[in-house]
């Protein structure tokens, strides 16, 4: 106990031990250890260790305590304007599930990528950037301050589009490592005005003192406006940015042009899961009533961009993109958790941990299918259970767990989130069975195109991945299952840890568990029918509802949409400033230059005739002189003899005059 | 006695063959001899103006007999060159010897 308390004085090396392994990579490159790879591993596996350790702390403190106390420690940082800033850690029960969700995912995925990114030319580099992410997002973890959240959060967005853009020679890639970061900027621009406006009200960074001026800031106004509700929702649109929800999701589908690997670290388990994690974290700024107009919005984003995100991924046809889709459908039901309140709040964090879990896995095993067979298109896939087992069974179980089939990880924190909504809001509860039905279909839609039937390309010969990718794929598989069990509905020790004010659980109730687990299997059942049995052409959608089918397949046009709005009068605007800027600016620049040239000349001639004329004058001046002096300088000694002796006797002479 | 004037016209005499040879001759030991011409010209001076305008004290002598050692050890030195321009040159007229003329 005493031991594990003195262990949470080391939190601050948890993020730095990533970032020491990538400051050795960057100096070591190919020539380090496992071209660098091994020393990633080395760093995020002596995090992953210190991290247990840290859990551990706070789970004896939790479970053995009335009042948690959380750890935290802090040391002077800044001055602002006569403010003290101080930069520190806070680890409470959610940090501690936040950790143990990043360095798990994190190490496993590092190990995969070993595999996986196996003869890459810049292999020592993609080690250096999952380093540096596992850094930042790990301090994001930690921060006890706003500010240090919002650097490593913009860390991570960095270090994300790094990733994304890693193999920048391929347009797509560089365009989408582009447009995940300008469009996550939209959000961080509010998630920065509401820091401000935090820091305005509070005159603090730190997170509890900010919490303590909560009941201060309930009647302050800004614009005639509330200030802590306009704070909160700038936050939120940060999370909205981070978490790609409805209507900023547009980057995340792009973002896989990055490695698959990434894309199961960055871009599903982690850091996408962020903007949920600042949302839990600063959750005394939306809650600050019970259903307060925050927590509503929430709420309302969360069940658009599930369902949203859910219909669109019927109908994709390249793995990550189905599975891109089905995580921001998640990350919707992960939002639409925190934003019923009450214990919504334990409900969409417990969803975030087993949805890194076996979303994680999700992508790992479509990386080790891409790996396998070379392509991303599902329709070109199928019958790889037979060739791909390790791959396969992982994939099913993770599968199993996304679609909320009883027992696995998944079952229970869905199970939880729409229990809190058929409380709360029936409207809520119900679009969202029917974003769960949906995950369902989409996801034996995916199996069944990809694992089932016979191989469809006959010029695809399918192989299984080697050890170091399918070990990290077993392991998740299995925690895929299990993690659920700490959140069982009559023992809910995962509510015990992580909760909000006092709110009791509600007691669970059959009606919900059998409508979530029946939507599940129904759409498990349409799928099945659809894509196996063949009872309903797949085409039947698409030749009955083309209107329908096609607003799914574009993606409700929201690039279209976008790119009409946003993008092509920005480009309107650039192109008038352009014209200004040749016209005008370059107009004046060059009437200067022609001036200038004018003056030149002018000083020129006078530098020409009259400055130079004097020199030269001088000059010819000393030259005559010197002739004529030229004369008395014959080289014979008598002769200057000569010239001392008159000039002596001239001497002589004057003197004698006076 | 003979009147001090004598003796200053016999020096003045003698320094003006000296300038005269030492302006005039190329031969160099020509105008060694020429600066000796002066130097015991002015000897004289100093010998007799010390004589009769202060007969009792001896500096002037003394001081004829220091001009007489440097002139010694300027005759000395430069007759030593003299032979040493002959070794070389095989001639010692000075306008023609130009070696270290620039």
């Amino acid at each position: 106990m005493e031991f594990l308390t003195r262990i949470t004085e080391l939190t601050w090396l948890i993020p730095l031990l990533p970032a020491l392994a990538f400051a050795l990579i960057l100096l070591t490159g190919r020539k380090g250890p496992g071209q660098g790879a091994y020393i990633a591993v080395a760093g995020i596996a002596s995090s992953f260790v210190l991290s247990l350790l840290v859990i551990a702390a706070v789970l004896s403190r939790a479970l053995h305590g009335h009042e948690f106390e959380a750890f935290a420690h802090s040391a002077p940082w800044m001055t602002v304007g006569g403010l003290p800033i101080r930069m520190g850690y806070y680890v409470d029960q959610l940090t501690a599930m936040m950790l143990l969700v990043v360095t798990t995912v994190a190490m496993l995925v590092q190990i995969y990528s070993i595999g996986y990114m196996h003869g890459d030319k810049r292999y020592p580099r993609y080690f250096a950037y999952i380093s540096l992410f596992s850094a930042a997002m790990l301090s994001l973890v930690i921060a006890d301050n706003l500010l240090l959240f919002f650097i490593s959060w913009e860390l991570v967005g960095l270090t994300s589009y790094l990733l994304i853009g890693f193999w920048f020679e391929k347009p797509s890639a560089m365009r989408a490592a582009k447009k995940a970061f300008i469009v996550t900027r939209v959000g961080d621009v509010g998630f920065f005005m509401g820091l401000l406006l935090l820091f305005w009200y509070t005159q603090s960074v730190n997170l509890r003192e900010m919490f303590a001026h909560i009941p201060a800031m309930m009647s302050q106004t800004i614009f005639g406006l509330p200030a802590l509700p306009v704070a909160g929702l700038l936050l939120f649109a940060g999370a909205v940015g981070k978490s790609a929800q409805f209507p900023l999701h547009v980057w995340l589908p792009d973002a896989m042009e990055g490695p698959t690997p990434v894309s199961a670290l960055i871009h599903a388990a982690t850091m996408v899961a962020a903007g949920v994690y600042l949302v839990g974290r600063m959750y005394p700024i939306f809650a600050f009533e019970p259903h307060s107009i925050t927590l509503t919005v929430v709420a309302t984003i969360g069940i658009i961009t599930a369902l949203m995100a859910a219909t669109i991924a019927t109908v994709q046809n390249d793995i990550k993109r189905i599975l891109a889709y089905s995580t921001i459908s998640q990350l919707g039901f992960m939002m639409m958790g925190l934003g019923v309140g009450g214990c919504g709040y334990t409900a969409g964090l417990f969803h975030l941990m087993t949805h890194a879990f076996f979303k994680a896995n999700l992508f790992l095993g479509s990386g080790s299918v891409i790996h396998g067979t070379g392509t991303q298109d599902i329709r070109e896939m199928g019958g790889l259970s037979k060739k791909m087992p390790y791959t396969y069974w992982t994939f099913l179980i993770a599968t199993a767990a996304l679609a909320g089939l009883p027992f696995t990880s998944g079952f229970f924190s869905k199970d939880e989130i729409l229990l809190e909504a058929f409380h709360a809001n029936q409207t809520i509860f119900w679009l969202g069975l029917v974003a769960a039905f949906l995950t369902a279909f989409y996801m034996t839609r995916l199996m069944a195109l990809a694992f089932w039937g016979e191989p469809k390309n006959k010029e695809i010969h399918a192989h299984e991945s080697p050890k170091v990718m399918t070990r990290p794929l077993v392991v998740l598989a299995v925690l895929s299952l299990v993690a659920g069990y700490i959140g069982w509905p009559t023992k809910n020790i995962f509510h015990h840890l992580v909760h909000f004010g006092e709110a009791e659980a509600v007691p669970f109730s059959w009606t919900v568990a059998l409508l979530a687990t029946g939507s599940a299997f129904a759409g498990i059942g349409l799928g099945w029918a659809v894509f196996m049995k063949r009872v309903i052409s797949p085409s039947v959608f698409r030749e009955k509802l083309p209107w329908a089918y096609n607003l799914l397949a574009n993606k409700y046009y929201f690039d279209e949409i976008y790119w009409a709005i946003l993008v092509v009068p920005l480009f309107r605007i650039t192109a008038m400033l352009n014209g200004f800027d040749q016209k005008i600016v370059d107009g004046m620049v060059n009437g200067v230059g022609r001036v200038t040239v004018l003056m030149s000349v002018v000083w020129g001639w006078f530098d020409k005739w009259v400055v130079d004329g004097a020199v030269l004058l001088i000059g010819a001046i000393t030259k005559l002189l010197g002739r004529l002096l030229r004369f008395t300088q014959t080289g014979m000694e008598q002769d200057y003899v000569l010239f001392m002796f008159v000039g002596i006797l001239m001497i002589v002479g004057v003197y004698l005059l006076h | 006695m003979i009147p001090l004037e004598w003796y200053l016209g016999l020096s003045a005499a003698l320094f003006c063959i000296g300038i005269f040879a030492v302006l005039s001759r190329r031969n160099a030991i020509g105008i060694l001899m020429g600066i000796e011409l002066m130097l015991n010209a002015a000897n004289i001076n100093l010998v007799a103006l010390a004589r009769y305008m202060h007969p009792h004290i001896l500096t002037g002598q003394v001081f004829a007999i220091f001009i007489m050692t440097v002139a010694a050890a300027e005759a000395a030195v430069g007759l030593a060159i003299v032979i040493s321009v002959y070794r070389n040159a095989e001639h010692i007229n000075i306008d023609k010897i130009t070696t270290m003329k620039w």
